[in-house]
Parts: structure tokens; C-alpha cells; sequence
């Protein structure tokens, strides 16, 4: 029945499972069960979409790391087959190379690599340490309880990005608040819509500026690809604006969603807590990782040639969907998946994709949540949630999951 | 044991890096660049972790 699905009423009786699924009210960090069980049956099934479509989900790690590493899959979203994430935010937009293929991805991705090295995103680390430290001062100076969300998880990510594009300090606040619109759960469509608009404009500003007069900072070597005749200003300005959105959202609900779960698993917390070693604060950052995955629609492609895999064929023209939050809870790969222990090795993850799409940002992400992870708990040692974890709402048909708000006090 | 590294395969994800520090570095770009072609045995566990974490397959330990 596998290739005569592409109609659009089948008639026959439904056995094809929805996708996204719920999640179980139990265990808000868990994948939803219904995606652990088809991971038990199989490495690869069919799934029905929003618009009707059955697009392949890959259930098992080593199966999405394949395919992922295939070089017979597209990101293109015009591809025939590419599995469309439902889009209640009005779509998610052509977001530059991310959206693209080799070579024409690899050419554009290269040129803001650099600063993303493993070195360069070293010497970032005191920088992100004082923005850490003045959020948790401002955060002990004013009142209890407060929205972890908005006073520390959202700022951080934003702030880092204005270091590392080269935003000038008057131009911080300017930056914030639109960014903070960006993501913001109660702006609407339009009002996300001109936020966006408004930092595209501003970031092209400082683009052409840069072009005038070069300094040293990622905006300038944007600036200096357009000089070389490599891109033009609107692709320079997209790649800008790729950069900030991908690590705002992600990172923020990685720093809120993770201290949750970390006030939850008090044993761990305490561990994190009381340790000075800089390896097992690393090795909490990509347990948490592997443990929330926060991409939870999946990474998606399009097949263009048949690929052969796990005793099936996923014909061109077909989409397949990598759900890597299950991988990341393979017990073939990690033992007592569901279980949060920051003392594991989980470095292995899939949390930032596999292949040649694998998060760009990652090194910078991770020094990020180091430094939060390292420095929250200590600094605030009786931090807790104030309130129960039934109050608090989940980001459950959002692109990227994590929490609403959540108020903390100590 | 010695590394092979198809530098033209590498995506810049850092990992080698974080993985096996004596071993691997990278250039201007952020593209990978061998240290070690044949480290030393103790090195080999790391190498093997920058050998599995590698998201552009680029890496290789072969006997030599
Ligand atoms: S891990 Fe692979 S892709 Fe990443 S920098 Fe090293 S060689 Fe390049």
C-alpha cells in the first residue's frame, strides 16, 4: 500500500498514525509515547501529516544519522515529497542555506563558519560569563518570583548573538526588544512579522555601514564577502538573520526547559551544584541535550534517489522525517534512555542533527549552556520553581519545544 | 593507527576538536586540520569519539 497513498481521500481503513503526537501528561519531557512505541516496532514507518501527506519517520539512531548523512536527501522545502512542518505562524520562511543543498549551501555556509570555531567561541566564554553574571544580579535585585524566561533564558542568547555579530552596545536595547517580539508567545503574526522586518532592516544597515568601514567582528566579514562579489546585500542580510534566529529560540528554551527538568531531578541538580569541575558541567550540557532535544518536529528531507535502508526502499520523490528526540532515547545506543544523568557519556547525540546540515552554532551553544549551567545553580543555590509543574505550559505546537514562562523564586 | 582526514568533506561542526584536542585543530575557516597523522596509543580512544561524533563522516582511523 506504501506507494499508492499519494491521492488525496484514501479509502482504505486508517492504520497510518498521525504525526506530531501527543505528548503524555506524565512526563513532560519524555517524546510522546505513541513515537517510542513505533520506535520498539520498527526503525521506519509511515506517517500521516497535517496536509494529508505520508511522509517515512525514522525511529532508531542509526537509521537518522544515515539518512541524514545521505547525500541522496534534500532540505530543499520546494523538493517533491519534503515533509511541510504545519505553519500556524504564517510559514517559516526560506531561512537562507539551511534551506539549501550542496554546493551551493556548502559555498554560503562556509563563509560564517569562522567565527564559530572551536577557539574563537573560547575567547567569547568571559563575555557570556558577564552577561550571565549581570542577569542573575539583576535578577537577585529585584523581586520574587520572576520569569526565568524572560528576566535570564531569553536575554542570554540574545545578547550573545549582538556580541558575536558586532551589534553596537547603544544598539542593544533596539535589538532586545525586537528579538524578545520575535519570539514573544503573545505578539501576534503581524506584530512577529514587523519585528523581524525591523531587525532585517537594521542588520542591513549595519551591514552597509561595515562595508564603509570594516571592524572586526562577523557583520564586517559578512560585509566583505558582498565587496568580494560572493553574495549580495539581501543574501548577506538573510545569513545575518539566520544566525540570530537559530540560536535565540533554541538556546533560550534549552537554558528554561533544562533548569525545569534540573528542579525536577533533584539528586542531579545537586551534583551540578556542588562541583567545580568543568568537564561534568560539559558532560551535563550534552546530557540535557540529548535528554530534552528541543527540535521536536523533526529534521525533514526530501528523498531525490531511492535509498535502500533497514529492508525498505524510500523511492525519490518521497519525504522522511528524523525525529531525532527518539534517537536521542535509542536504548541500543543509550542505556535507560529516560533516565537524566548528567554523569553519562551522551556526546553522541543528535541533538544538533547529523550530516552536513548539523547545527553550525554548536560550539557556540554549548560554551553558552556551560556557562548558564555552571553558574545558576551556584550563584542562586535555593532556586526553585514557584509554583506546581501542572501551572506551567508547554510549548507543545511550537517549531521549537520548551516552556512558556517559568517563575522561579529562591 | 594512523588518521586520514577528507578535509573537503568537513562542515566546520567543531567536534574533532572538542573530541581529541591533541589531534585535530582547526583552520581560519573553522574547516578541520590534522595534528597527529599517528598519535599516540592513549590518544586513540579520543580519536575514535572524533571518528563517531563527526556529522560529515570525514574521519578515519586506519591500520597501517
Ligand atoms: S568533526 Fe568532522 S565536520 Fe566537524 S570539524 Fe571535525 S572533521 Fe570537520
Amino acid at each position: 500500500m506504501a506507494d499508492t497513498l499519494a491521492g488525496p481521500v484514501p479509502e482504505v481503513p486508517d492504520a497510518v498514525p498521525e504525526f506530531p503526537m501527543p505528548r503524555s501528561g506524565r512526563c513532560p519531557f519524555d517524546p510522546p509515547p505513541g513515537l517510542k512505541d513505533l520506535q520498539e516496532e520498527t526503525p521506519l514507518t509511515k506517517v500521516r501529516l497535517w496536509d494529508g501527506s505520508e511522509p517515512w519517520l525514522v525511529t532508531r539512531y542509526a537509521e537518522q544519522r544515515a539518512i541524514l548523512g545521505d547525500s541522496r536527501v534534500s532540505a530543499d522545502t520546494d523538493k517533491p515529497g519534503y515533509p511541510t512542518k504545519a505553519s500556524p505562524e504564517g510559514g517559516e520562511g526560506k531561512l537562507s542555506f539551511i534551506m539549501m543543498d550542496d554546493p551551493e549551501h556548502a559555498r554560503l555556509r562556509r563563509m560564517v563558519t569562522a567565527p564559530f570555531a572551536i577557539k574563537r567561541v573560547e575567547a567569547l566564554r568571559p563575555a557570556v560569563q558577564r552577561i550571565v553574571d549581570d542577569l542573575i544580579d539583576d535578577m537577585l535585585a529585584g523581586p520574587q518570583p520572576v520569569d526565568l524566561v524572560e528576566a535570564f533564558a531569553l536575554p542570554i542568547p540574545s545578547l550573545v548573538i549582538c556580541e558575536l555579530l558586532g551589534v553596537p552596545y547603544d544598539d542593544h536595547a533596539f535589538f532586545q526588544d525586537n528579538t524578545k517580539t520575535m519570539v514573544h508567545r503573545d505578539a501576534t503574526p503581524e506584530q512577529r512579522g514587523r519585528a523581524s522586518r525591523e531587525v532585517a532592516m537594521y542588520l542591513a544597515g549595519v551591514i552597509g555601514q561595515r562595508l564603509a568601514e570594516p571592524k572586526d567582528d562577523l557583520l564586517s566579514s559578512i560585509a566583505g564577502r558582498i565587496e568580494a562579489g560572493e553574495i549580495d546585500h539581501q543574501q548577506a542580510t538573510e545569513m545575518a538573520l539566520l544566525l540570530l534566529i537559530a540560536g535565540h529560540e533554541t538556546t533560550a528554551n534549552m537554558i528554561a526547559l533544562g533548569t525545569l527538568a534540573l528542579l525536577q531531578n533533584p539528586d542531579q541538580l545537586a551534583l551540578l551544584r556542588e562541583t567545580d569541575d568543568a568537564k561534568l558541567v560539559a558532560s551535563a550540557v550534552e546530557e540535557l541535550l540529548r535528554y530534552l532535544h528541543i527540535t521536536h518536529l523533526g529534521r525533514r528531507r526530501a528523498v531525490t534517489e531511492d535509498i535502500e535502508i533497514a529492508g525498505q526502499v524510500i523511492k525519490a520523490g518521497e519525504g522522511v522525517i528524523m525525529v531525532n528526540e527518539i534517537g536521542n532515547r535509542d536504548p541500543d545506543v543509550f542505556p535507560d534512555p529516560d533516565r537524566l544523568d548528567i554523569t553519562r557519556d551522551a556526546r553522541r547525540h543528535v541533538a544538533f542533527g547529523f550530516g552536513n546540515h548539523q547545527c553550525l552554532g554548536q560550539p557556540l551553544a554549548r560554551m553558552e549552556l556551560q556557562v548558564v549551567y555552571g553558574t545558576l545553580y551556584r550563584r542562586i543555590p535555593t532556586l526553585k520553581p514557584a509554583g506546581s509543574l501542572e501551572d506551567v505550559r508547554f510549548k507543545e505546537d511550537a517549531f521549537i519545544y520548551g516552556v512558556h514562562e517559568l517563575p522561579v523564586a529562591w | 593507527m594512523k588518521v586520514e582526514l577528507e578535509a573537503d568533506k568537513c562542515v566546520a561542526s567543531g567536534q574533532c576538536v572538542v573530541a581529541a584536542m591533541d589531534v585535530f585543530d582547526q583552520d581560519d575557516d573553522g574547516i578541520a586540520i590534522l595534528l597527529e597523522e599517528t598519535p599516540a596509543p592513549e590518544l586513540l580512544d579520543d580519536v575514535r569519539e572524533a571518528v563517531a561524533v563527526c556529522p560529515a563522516a570525514a574521519i578515519r582511523l586506519v591500520e597501517r
